[in-house]
């Protein structure tokens, strides 16, 4: 447990770096970009490490994140040095919520072989959506307001900010969502995930229970997504029906499918480019006067599509390149 | 004699108007080497997808250990003790030559899925006595040295062999080869007959083989099923099926009759 520990010491030590020297909006970008990071592991773990290709991710994310707004409601935060438990209780909730949905979902459809997953979790994302849009108690299609969020605190003659709080609860989960996939991977579980995405027949030949393979990736990948849901309803404090469009699924594929299906650094690497790669070419706009963005994106997109058809590291993670690397010069 | 370790009461497949398999009925002794052969479509494949639970019987039983497994899904067949290679390969190809083979050790893995999130000593125990395990089942194929290349990456011949390894980490009672021979030449096929009397001496294996290669069914089967249309026509030591019209006659078409 040492290891993943450190590195969160060390990504919470980097936040307060950024704490000092960002301003609001490029602090915000970088709490999506830990959002997109959890969406897109664990769309990774279902598309690219099992092989079951889900259109719906942004369904399981609204689950968790009006899940999580809900509860807030109820048990009430205490905007104290405690706060960060509140959250990460709000969080496992949400992601809990997700997970059960994943559940639903997953256990008539992944007995199937096939693309029946896709049409079923796109038709549920929308369900999901069209729910949320008529339920008054959570507000409709006027969305959520005021849903309680991260507060300034003081700790002694320290400040800890807004920022810091809703950052280390981010990365905490960047942190396990990555961890607990790198692991599941490398046990004897997450190897059934590998052989039902190379072959099926012959993984149940071999005496891997398929269907329940199956439905535990979705299980899990639902449940980190839900999380992902949970850090976006309280860093933003506002939900509205419409963030959860199936725009915010297909992100969720594109990050995946950039980043390499079956690789964890990949998925990494993709949610970071294209949360900011928008973000970065806003300028651009206010120069040319034209909406350049969306074209130089989707340009970006097929460009590297072309020259890297298997996504910017394939089934590879980064170490593995670096081993290489070092072997070669050596 | 020795007791059934399979027995096939009668068993009937039809798909639509094709009755692929009919009524057959065979059984095959513990520690046997049974051969079934027969002319292209005779149904050979399809007795082997009832067998192992991946089609179901439109009728009939199948008793594999004394108990029945037609209700049965193909991974529980598969723990029970019997296990198949495939016609056309199906490695885990972007795996790596280990990983196929560590894939088979379900029967070794009691740690959970939380263990191996939070890493405990169970997980690091069985997950090494595992790849020490399969690492030993490459050895004896010689295959130890490729164990991370990816499976893709082995000559048709070893991918062949590997999927038999593969088959052998499952800790089978019951192989059941679908035309391990298929594609291969002569060397290669001299090579496959040795490796099967090797693994059934040392795992005292009950062998079924599938196969169009008559040396090799000749050579190494005690006895033989001879399948066409999906019926049984003959079954005995090869020189019974070598000398016996019906099975000629279902090769290489009947005399004509002026």
């Amino acid at each position: 447990m040492k290891k993943p520990l450190l590195a969160l010491i060390g990504l919470i030590f980097v936040g307060f770096l950024i704490d000092l020297s960002f301003d609001a909006f490029i602090q915000l970008t970088l709490i999506y970009v830990l959002i997109n990071m959890i969406l897109a592991m664990s769309l990774n773990l279902v598309s690219g490490f099992t092989g079951q290709f889900s259109l719906g991710h942004a369904g399981f994310m609204a689950a968790g994140a009006y899940a999580s707004a809900f509860l807030s409601t109820i048990f009430p935060m205490n905007p104290g040095p405690m706060q960060f438990v509140y959250f990460l209780f709000y969080a496992i909730a949400g992601g809990a919520v997700a997970g059960l949905a994943g559940y639903l979902v997953g256990l008539p459809t992944l007995r199937l072989r096939g693309d029946y997953l896709a049409i079923v979790t796109l038709g549920f994302g929308e369900i999901i959506r069209v729910i949320l849009l008529n339920t008054k108690t959570v507000g409709g299609a006027r969305g959520m307001y005021g849903i309680t969020g991260p507060t300034d605190f003081t700790l002694g003659s320290w400040t800890i900010s807004k920022f810091l709080i809703g950052y280390a609860h981010a990365i905490f989960w960047v942190v396990a969502c990555f961890v607990v996939i790198w692991r599941i991977i490398r046990s004897h579980h997450g190897r059934a995930f590998l052989s039902v995405r190379e072959d099926e027949i012959a993984a149940e030949a071999m005496g891997i229970h398929t269907t329940q393979t199956k439905v535990r990736a979705f299980v899990l990948s639902s449940f980190f997504a839900g999380v992902a849901g949970s850090i976006f309803a309280h860093y933003a404090n506002y939900l509205n029906p419409a963030s959860f469009s199936f725009n915010r699924s297909v992100d969720a594929v594109i990050m995946v499918v950039l980043g390499g299906m079956g690789s964890l650094s990949g998925s990494l690497m993709a949610a970071t480019i294209i949360t900011i790669l928008p973000e970065a070419l806003r300028p651009l706009q206010e120069i040319t006067g034209v909406d350049l963005r969306m074209v130089i994106y989707s340009l970006a997109l097929i460009l590297l599509m072309i020259l890297r058809p298997k996504g910017l590291m394939g089934t590879k993670e980064v170490n593995e390149f670096w081993r290489k690397y070092v072997r070669k010069t050596s | 004699m020795s007791a059934k370790l399979l027995e096939a009461k009668s068993i009937t497949m039809q798909f639509g108007g094709l009755k692929a398999v009919d009524s057959l009925s065979f059984h095959i002794n513990q520690g046997e080497l049974v051969g079934l052969i027969g002319p292209n479509g005779a149904g050979k494949t399809t007795v082997f997808n009832m067998l192992t639970s991946v089609y179901k019987p439109t009728s009939g039983e199948v008793i594999f250990l004394s108990e029945p497994t037609v209700s049965l899904k193909p991974y529980q067949v598969a723990r029970k003790g019997m296990t198949r290679t495939f016609q056309n390969i199906r490695l885990f190809k972007d795996l790596t030559v280990l990983e196929n083979v560590l894939i088979g050790g379900t029967k070794d893995i009691s740690y959970g899925f939380f263990s191996s999130i939070l890493q405990t000593s169970k997980y690091f125990q069985q997950e090494k006595a595992l790849k020490e395990k399969a690492i030993e089942l490459l050895a004896i194929f010689g295959l130890e040295k490729k164990a991370h290349a990816p499976a893709s990456a082995l000559p048709y011949g070893e991918q062949r062999k590997l999927e038999i390894i593969r088959a052998l980490a499952t800790q089978p009672k019951l192989i059941c080869l679908d035309e391990p021979a298929a594609g291969m030449n002569h060397q290669e096929t001299h090579q496959l007959m040795e490796t099967i009397a090797k693994i059934r001496k040392d795992f005292r294996l009950t062998v079924l083989l599938i196969e169009h290669d008559m040396k090799l069914v000749m050579g190494i089967c005690e006895r033989i099923i001879v399948l066409d249309h999906g019926v049984k026509i003959e079954e005995g030591s090869p020189q019974v099926i070598q000398s016996s019209p019906k099975v000629i006659e279902a090769y290489l078409g009947a005399e004509d009759i002026h």
